[in-house]
């Protein structure tokens, strides 16, 4: 293909029909918000969680399809068609079914109905889309600002509340500083191997014989695109904006961040990682494996000191994003942590959406009452919700029969199957710190008595949200083979044979 | 009890799979029962507590005396992508722990009010029952921990839920220190099942599978087994991991402390038996002289420190310490008499101080202080008490007679030729026993009531039966130990054959190819 000739791309429109869909419900609900407010008014909710589940189905679809059919690429090689990416959207449409109710009720509670959150939220589920396929950096890039720009927007979306302007604007400021790291990277490592494409730097690396000395774009190409994405999912030290934003942006913001956010990150990471930099995985294992370490150690302990429970969460975050990450390390070696980090994001995804609805019941009309003492005597007051909150929390603990002791199990193994016992046993230790603080939102609920009498009021919807969450958290806790059968059909595009290791 | 034919034709009932599951089911049914009918909740709860203590005492009945293999092996896979099976199995060593189990819930359950959240309180005892039962009754590595695990959390509950005036602190201190332990065997257990898949073929969680197929390289082993002990160290637990117990025995309900004395704490001796010598015989072997020092440290400071408290509750919890100690000692002395000691020991500890935590609870109900200084006289004013109470402590002791006696001394004199100077110095602990416990005897029950203590009230009819309970089974294994013995010994001697085989170790009293059906040694 010489430079100048241009042949536009083949368009293969079920490949991105999740992107499809959610850009028609976008602009649906744009549209029609404006012209005919009447028509849609109270019903974007519905109407985003359709768009979910009918993502959820196309995908599930496409899941059983890809059976049969090689993996591959579309878009002139742009966007990846594997089951890793399948999965994810599956991950992130479920988030976005899952935080539609609770972001319904919220609104309702301060009377705003207008389409702008719905439309954000949309624009943030396709940013996160095209960040799981994305199989060139600058798609990649996209996606991520994509996702990242409705995100600043949202953290600052409760306008009656300074914390979370300021929510905003720090995640705004940090965010545009580690998208320029990131951007930095792409076109270091664009000068060193001549491409963007993840397939073609894979085949580039493969082929050249590196001479000591003569790879240091490459490698500070890839240690900025790390810093990019460890910002994304919060890794430590890039995770100083997590507590602030978590805490002032609103609830079922926190919980889209969370979720789909992180899923987002650390899809796009472990294709980055695992396809174009296989080949390097000897440079950057060690930095993962510092990673690691680091963010389940400093999200735990810092977790413990909080006294809010959205700032403790969202440190538990932090220290769940270092066990998706000692995912990552196995996955370099080549062991099963591929599949086991995206169930532990499955898991979490759903845990972790259970636990902020909670937050936004107890957190009242204001979204401010999140300080543990709030939480006090909540086992008297709503027991049924402190119940399904402390199972949503037991499962964080990694405790068993529930699904988080599934997740952390599967970590565990791909560390182990890839002989990581040092960071197995040192992210077990930190599961145990972390305990520390779901033990002190335990204790808060049931062993201390309450300040007032008044319970929180359930909406119906994000009550709905909870047993949804409950009920996975313990079924997958019980019967979690049908899971792990899925994520281990798990692969990712690969153009190049894998090296033994 | 049901007739030995009977037996025959329920051999296709799920026994093991209903100990666990029934205490489930009565847990949801507690739970979903209205909290404005106590009455029935309470039904429901001894209910489902006492169809488990009779299924255990039928599976007793119908254990096959002579068989030394595991028995009413229920076997269903689960997780299949990782090797994991629901495989339960009961045998010698675990037999008498279970049915210690099924027999102690309900007894609890009737004895001991909580006093509030009545409802909450028996779930979460039913709950800690089918964890407990799991536990002993598990042949699969991930079940074990799964079971191991969830026990923290009822129990977490329980103290701080229903405990004394520092009970928050102490249920988390309980609950951090043992998940800490759990931390180490998560790990070691997954790398247990890898790195057998190489000589067993696939991935497997299986026990018996591991056990019997893999060989570990002596350094590999080593290193798993130390995961394992950490875990299981803290949930004995073994000096210096100790510091949790008296805390949370000390702040834990009656009920709390009554079932962790008598069944939670078997769980880390158990698991040395079960998982420590079984899995990795040359490790635990090379591990010896480490746990037989531990063990007999805890045995001395154990008692010293008893000799020092000042409350009641707490003299009671370093005198576990005392006694697990020995039950550490006797496993890893690794002969057949000082194995089967243990076993012995660990049920009649749980009897003896599980009855000994009741009768304390019963003196803190009438005089709501747990404090030696401020008891006295109480043998004046409540005679039968007194004598209950001296029955209970004597066994504890380990006088000859009771079953306390039983264990000790196989566990000394069969530890006594491979473990000689340790044996020496322990033996010294059954002499600090009778001290602190004598002592303590003396300055709550002798001497003249003052105000306070005048009024104690004398041993009700429902406390007698209860405690009465606990006096029978106190003489009947302390005066005719052999059926229990005669139990344990063969699964034991298989345990020893199996480290024998693998190790090249040979056992004192069992050397190779010896005649390992005879129960020639126990009881006299």
């Amino acid at each position: 293909m010489g430079p100048l000739a241009f042949t536009p791309p083949a368009v293969e429109f079920t490949d991105v029909l999740p992107l499809l869909i959610w850009l028609g419900t976008l602009c649906a609900v744009l549209l029609l918000g404006a012209l005919v407010p009447a028509v849609l008014r109270g019903r974007y909710a519905l109407v985003t969680f359709a768009s979910a589940v009918a993502v959820a189905v196309q995908q599930a679809m496409k899941w059983s399809d890809l059976g049969s059919e090689p993996t591959g690429t579309a878009l002139s090689d742009a966007v990846a068609v594997d089951r890793f990416a399948v999965l994810a959207t599956m991950v992130i449409a479920v988030a976005l079914g899952l935080v539609a109710p609770v972001l319904h009720d919220h609104l309702a509670r301060r009377d705003s109905d207008g389409p702008e959150p719905w439309a954000m939220f949309l624009t943030a589920a396709m940013g996160a889309q095209i960040m799981v396929s994305a199989n060139d950096l600058l798609v990649l890039f996209l996606g991520l600002e994509t996702l990242s720009l409705s995100l600043y927007v949202l953290a600052a979306s409760n306008r009656r509340n300074a914390r979370s302007q300021e929510a905003g604007l720090k995640y705004f400021i940090l965010g545009g500083f580690s998208s320029a790291f990131f951007l930095y990277g792409i076109a270091l490592v664009y000068g060193a191997t001549g491409s963007t494409n993840l397939t073609t730097v894979a085949t580039r690396l493969q082929g050249s014989v590196s001479l000591a000395g003569d790879d240091a774009l490459l490698l500070l190409g890839i240690g900025l695109l790390l810093v990019g994405l460890g910002f994304k999912v919060s890794a430590v030290p890039f995770h100083a904006w997590t507590p602030d934003v978590y805490q002032g942006a609103p609830s079922p913001v926190t919980a889209f961040m969370a979720s789909a956010g992180k899923v987002a990150a650390f899809a796009a990471l472990l294709r980055l990682l695992t396809t174009a930099l296989e080949r390097r995985a000897d440079d950057w294992r060690p930095v993962v494996w510092a990673l690691a370490l680091l963010t389940v150690f400093v999200g735990s302990v810092m977790a413990v000191v909080q006294t809010d429970v959205k700032r403790m969460l969202a440190f538990s975050s932090v220290s769940h994003a270092g066990f998706v990450l000692v995912g990552v390390e196995a996955a370099s070696h080549g062991a099963p942590g591929l599949s086991s980090s995206m169930t532990y994001l499955l898991i979490y995804t759903v845990l972790v959406i259970g636990s902020f609805s909670v937050v936004t019941v107890v957190a009242g009309d204001s979204d401010d009452a999140t300080s543990l003492s709030d939480f006090r005597g909540l086992a008297r007051r709503r027991p049924a919700l402190a119940l399904g909150f402390t199972v949503l929390l037991l499962a964080q603990a990694g405790m068993p029969a529930t699904s988080g002791f599934i997740a952390k199990f599967g970590v565990i193994n791909s560390a182990v199957e890839a002989h990581s016992y040092v960071l197995a046993v040192a992210a077990m230790v930190g599961a145990v710190i972390a305990a520390f603080l779901y033990l002190r939102i335990m204790v808060s609920m049931w062993l201390e008595d309450a300040d007032d009498g008044d319970a929180p009021r359930v909406p119906r919807a994000t009550g709905a949200v909870i047993a949804v969450a409950v009920a996975f958290t313990l079924f997958v806790g019980v019967f979690p083979g049908w899971l792990l059968d899925a994520g281990n059909l798990v692969d990712l595009f690969r153009p190049v044979a894998a090296p033994q290791g | 009890m049901i007739a030995a034919g009977a037996a025959h034709s329920l051999s296709s009932f799920p026994v093991l799979s209903a100990l666990v599951l029934v205490p489930v089911a009565g847990a949801l049914l507690v739970a979903l029962l209205s909290e404005r009918r106590p009455e029935f909740v309470k039904l429901a709860a001894l209910a489902s507590s006492v169809a488990t203590g009779g299924i255990s005492v039928w599976m007793l009945s119908a254990f096959d005396t002579h068989e030394s293999g595991y028995q009413f092996v229920s076997r269903h896979g689960w997780i299949d992508a990782w090797g994991i099976s629901w495989h339960l199995g009961v045998d010698g060593i675990s037999l008498f722990l279970v049915v210690l189990t099924g027999v102690l819930f309900p007894l609890v359950i009737v004895g001991v009010d909580p006093h509030h959240d009545e409802k909450r309180y028996l779930a979460w005892l039913l709950v800690l029952e089918a964890g407990v039962m799991g536990s002993f009754l598990s042949l699969d590595l991930f079940l074990f921990f799964l079971f191991f695990e969830i026990v923290l959390v009822p129990m977490y509950f329980l103290i701080g839920g229903w405990g004394y005036d520092r009970r928050v602190y102490a249920a988390t201190k309980f609950f951090l220190y043992t998940m800490f332990g759990s931390a180490f065997m998560l790990v070691g257990i997954i790398a247990t099942a890898v790195l057998a898949r190489r000589d067993v073929g696939y991935l497997t969680f299986d026990l018996v599978q591991i056990a019997e197929k893999a060989g570990f390289a002596a350094s590999t082993g080593r290193w798993l087994f130390l995961s394992f002990a950490v875990a299981l160290a803290v949930k004995v637990p073994l000096f210096p991991l100790h510091t949790w117990l008296p805390d949370a025995h000390t702040q834990a309900p009656t009920a709390g402390s009554v079932i962790l004395a008598g069944v939670l704490l078997k769980l880390g001796t158990y698991g040395f038996l079960r998982f420590g010598l079984y899995l990795f015989p040359e490790a635990a072997l090379w591990a010896k002289p480490l746990f037989l020092t531990l063990a007999v440290i805890g045995i001395i400071w154990g008692a010293v420190a008893a000799t020092m408290q000042t409350d009641l509750k707490r003299l009671v919890a370093y005198s576990s310490v005392a006694h697990l100690g020995f039950i550490v000692l006797g496993t890893f002395a690794v002969t057949s008499q000082a194995l089967t000691g243990s076993v012995a020991q660990m049920v009649n500890h749980g009897v003896s101080t599980g009855a000994l935590f009741l009768l304390v609870g019963m003196i803190y109900e009438r005089r709501h202080t747990r404090a030696i200084a401020e008891l006295r006289g109480i043998q004046a004013v409540a005679p039968v008490f007194a004598a209950a109470f001296m029955v209970v402590m004597l066994s504890s002791i380990g006088v000859p007679g009771l079953n306390g006696f039983v264990g000790e001394f196989l566990v000394l004199i069969g530890s006594f030729e491979t473990a000689r100077w340790w044996t020496v110095v322990a033996a010294t602990g059954v002499i600090l026993a009778a001290l602190y416990l004598l002592w303590a005897y003396q300055r709550v029950f002798h001497g003249e009531p003052d105000d306070a203590n005048s009024g104690f009230r004398e041993i009700t009819a429902r406390e007698g039966a209860l405690v009465g309970v606990f006096i029978a089974i106190i003489l009947f294994t302390g005066l005719y130990p052999k059926p229990m013995l005669e139990r344990i010994e063969p699964s034991v001697d298989r345990l020893i054959e199996h480290v024998q085989k693998r190790t090249g170790y040979v056992a004192p009293d069992h050397p190779v190819g010896a005649d390992h059906g005879s129960d020639g040694e126990g009881g006299d």
